[in-house]
């Protein structure tokens, strides 16, 4: 076998185009191990090569790990070729979905007289109005779908709603009037009770925080600590503004010691850094939502922390390869919440909404708040808006998923601006471009008519009801 | 007889021992008896008239010993539809009726569907959807107190359907019912036992 080998071998070195096929044989394999290699290392630069098509704006940040969506191996019902991707869908939206109270789960289609309307649009199936890849047919919020999808089972709505009658098909989810999933801010009860809100609402404020009830994880309140009470190990150089900054934080006030977060007394459990898992051990659900945003999607699947250069909102070049983890915003040891609100986003955000803030009425609110001059709660920064405080089960917490609330943006119009907005105004500002760049410095300049439809509709029925009653 | 799927058979043995356990402590039945099971398994029209015996029971002790004996002590949590949005309000009888059919639906290891119906629907979701359940809901008009049987094909499937009458089982039913602004023109004034429409199960043969 050698001698054979050998002789081909030689043969092929004496032909006059052995150069050329070395050469080729050497691109091909170049190109097998780049592809190659590719396909099976953990994500990184090298799984570019396998991106089918630009990726949505909401994965593009996860999209060199295929397998967050691709991997059937994790698919709860074990490896599937057609329901993969409908599986990871779920992981990550599943819970949100249930939370915005989903208008159209997929359990509303299970009625086997849906099998008709299924056959023209499998509403069971995410993928049906959300493909990834096919940045050609991509509407906003991931659709796409042809906008008018609400006519293939709602055409006749006219029936019951008059009002509707001669609206364009693609009108539908428009600001202000509906959306396929998320209607907590748009269901026609919720509209009639805010009908008659004036623009700016007498009692403006945002409910307070309950930072201590809402902790989670084994870790209560204790004692506060003293600055003398600081228990790193006693070989660690610690500065003294740092434990200055640290005797002056509420993780001082409610006993949070140095090793609490950096390990042990020993040194050899001491830990310079501090990682997220630390953090989440009492603020779980902080945590848990920061890892559902685009802040922290990357290291929810295991990648390294997302940083500004891969944005692809404008961003401040100076902070281009910031590690956007829990410190980015509550840099130690201060973990100042009013910078975190406010300064620590400008700090990357270039964006036009961004820059327009600090002129906005609303930054001079903040300002206002911050020197003491207005009360606690009047302020609008930026976490106001994007990072919302949910009332949980043990208390206001603040939603550190700054995307929740852009899933449509009428969500932000129910758990934030109604705060001290009217609801009319509320979805009207958030339905204008123009007062979106401005950061809302410019009133709204069109009214959406929904909360004034859904009013007339209620004013009807009771008018009816009234006259029922009163015949003999 | 037509048979029936696995989960179906679960579902309707564990209905037999619910519904004949009670029955063995009963003088003059012995546990034998009561707890052997047909030989050859249960009709789908068994299994629906089954299911919708435990459904229709559930449904009515919400209605009559909740819903209304909250409204008699003049409580201050009232059933009401937008209960989710509202303090002190729990759902009324047909949402709770519906989210228990989601629940089923949400299942896949059921079985089976049900569902509301009415010529009068309040819920634009509960109005007939295919022309079986049309044909069911005027025999149960025309038919006061028979249930209605058939069998109709949904996208390459064929189902057993059962639609039984829906009525007024307590005072909240009509006079809410009568009271909502959904109501049409042509809405009839309900009182006691009047049948406001069908209760629909619908088993896959």
């Amino acid at each position: 076998m050698s001698i054979q080998i050998r002789s081909i071998w030689n043969a092929f070195r004496q032909s006059p185009h052995a150069p050329k096929w070395l050469t080729w044989a050497a691109i091909n394999l170049s190109i097998a191990v780049y592809f190659g290699f590719g396909l099976v290392a953990p994500a990184s630069i090298s799984s570019t090569a396998w991106l089918p098509g630009e990726t949505t704006h909401g994965h593009y940040q996860i999209e060199l790990d295929c397998n967050a969506c691709h991997d059937p191996g994790r698919s709860a019902d074990g490896p599937s070729g057609s329901d993969v991707m409908q599986d990871a869908c779920i992981r990550c939206h599943g819970e949100q979905l249930d939370l915005a109270k989903d208008t159209h789960p997929a359990k509303k289609f299970r009625d086997p007289t849906n099998a008709e309307r299924l056959a023209v649009l499998d509403a069971q199936n995410c993928l049906s109005c959300h493909q990834e890849h096919v940045p050609e047919q991509t509407l906003t919020m991931g659709l796409t779908m042809p906008a008018d999808y609400c006519w293939h089972c709602h055409q006749e709505v006219a029936d019951s709603r008059p009002s509707h009658r001669d609206m364009a098909y693609d009108s539908c989810a428009t600001a202000g009037c509906h959306n396929y999933h998320d209607n907590r801010a748009l269901y026609e009860k919720y509209l009639d009770d805010h009908h008659g809100q004036p623009d700016h609402l007498e009692l403006a404020s945002l409910p307070r925080r309950s930072t201590a009830a809402s902790l989670s994880g084994v870790f209560r309140p204790d004692r506060p600590l003293g600055i003398d009470e600081a228990d790193h190990p006693p070989a660690e150089a610690v500065d003294q503004r740092v434990l200055d900054d640290w005797a002056t934080t509420a993780h001082a006030l409610a006993g949070v010691n140095c090793t609490h977060c950096h390990g042990g007394k020993d040194d050899s459990q001491w830990s310079e850094t501090v990682a997220m898992e630390s953090c989440q051990r009492c603020h779980a659900d902080q945590v848990a939502s920061f890892q559902t945003g685009k802040h922290g999607m990357r290291l929810a699947v295991g990648m390294p922390a997302m940083t500004p250069d891969q944005a692809r909102l404008p961003m401040h070049a100076g902070q281009a390869h910031a590690k956007l983890d829990c410190n980015a915003c509550h840099p130690g040891h201060r973990f100042d919440t009013q910078f975190a609100a406010a300064e620590a986003c400008l700090q990357c955000h270039a964006d036009d909404h961004s820059l327009a803030y600090r002129d906005s009425s609303h930054a001079t609110l903040w300002q206002d708040e911050l020197a003491g001059s207005g009360a606690v709660g009047s302020g609008v920064s930026c976490a106001t808006c994007h990072l919302p405080r949910i009332d949980g089960e043990t208390g206001i917490w603040v939603n550190h998923d700054q995307n929740a609330s852009l899933r449509p943006n009428e969500t932000m119009a129910r758990q934030v601006c109604t705060h001290c907005h009217g609801l009319e105004y509320s979805l009207s500002a958030l339905a204008d471009p123009r007062s979106i760049t401005s950061c809302f410095g410019d009133a709204p300049t069109e009214r959406i008519e929904s909360v004034q439809m859904a009013h007339q509709w209620f004013e009807q029925r009771r008018a009816k009801r009234e006259a029922r009653l009163q015949k003999p | 007889m037509m048979k029936l799927n696995r989960n179906q058979q679960l579902a309707a043995a564990a209905l037999s021992v619910c519904t004949l356990l009670p029955l063995a402590a009963l003088p003059g039945c012995t546990s034998s008896e009561a707890s052997s099971t047909p030989s050859g398994g249960i009709t789908p029209q068994q299994f629906a008239d089954g299911v919708h015996a435990v459904m229709m029971a559930d449904r009515t002790v919400y209605a009559t010993h909740v819903v209304t004996n909250l409204q008699k002590q003049d409580a201050p949590v009232k059933a009401f539809e937008y209960w989710e949005d509202t303090e002190n309000s729990i759902p009324l009888p047909a949402q709770m009726f519906r989210m228990g059919a989601e629940l089923v639906d949400e299942n896949p290891e059921a079985g089976f569907t049900y569902a509301l119906r009415s010529k009068w629907p309040l819920n634009e979701q509960h109005q007939a959807k295919t022309e079986l359940e049309q044909t069911a809901l005027d025999y149960l008009s025309d038919n006061p107190g028979e249930n209605f049987y058939g069998e109709e094909e949904l996208g390459d499937q064929k189902y057993f359907v059962a639609v039984y009458p829906d009525r007024a089982v307590a005072e909240a039913c009509w006079s809410c019912h009568n009271e909502h602004p959904n109501r049409g023109d042509d809405y009839p004034e309900f009182g006691k036992d009047d049948v406001m429409g069908g209760v629909l199960v619908r088993v896959p043969l």
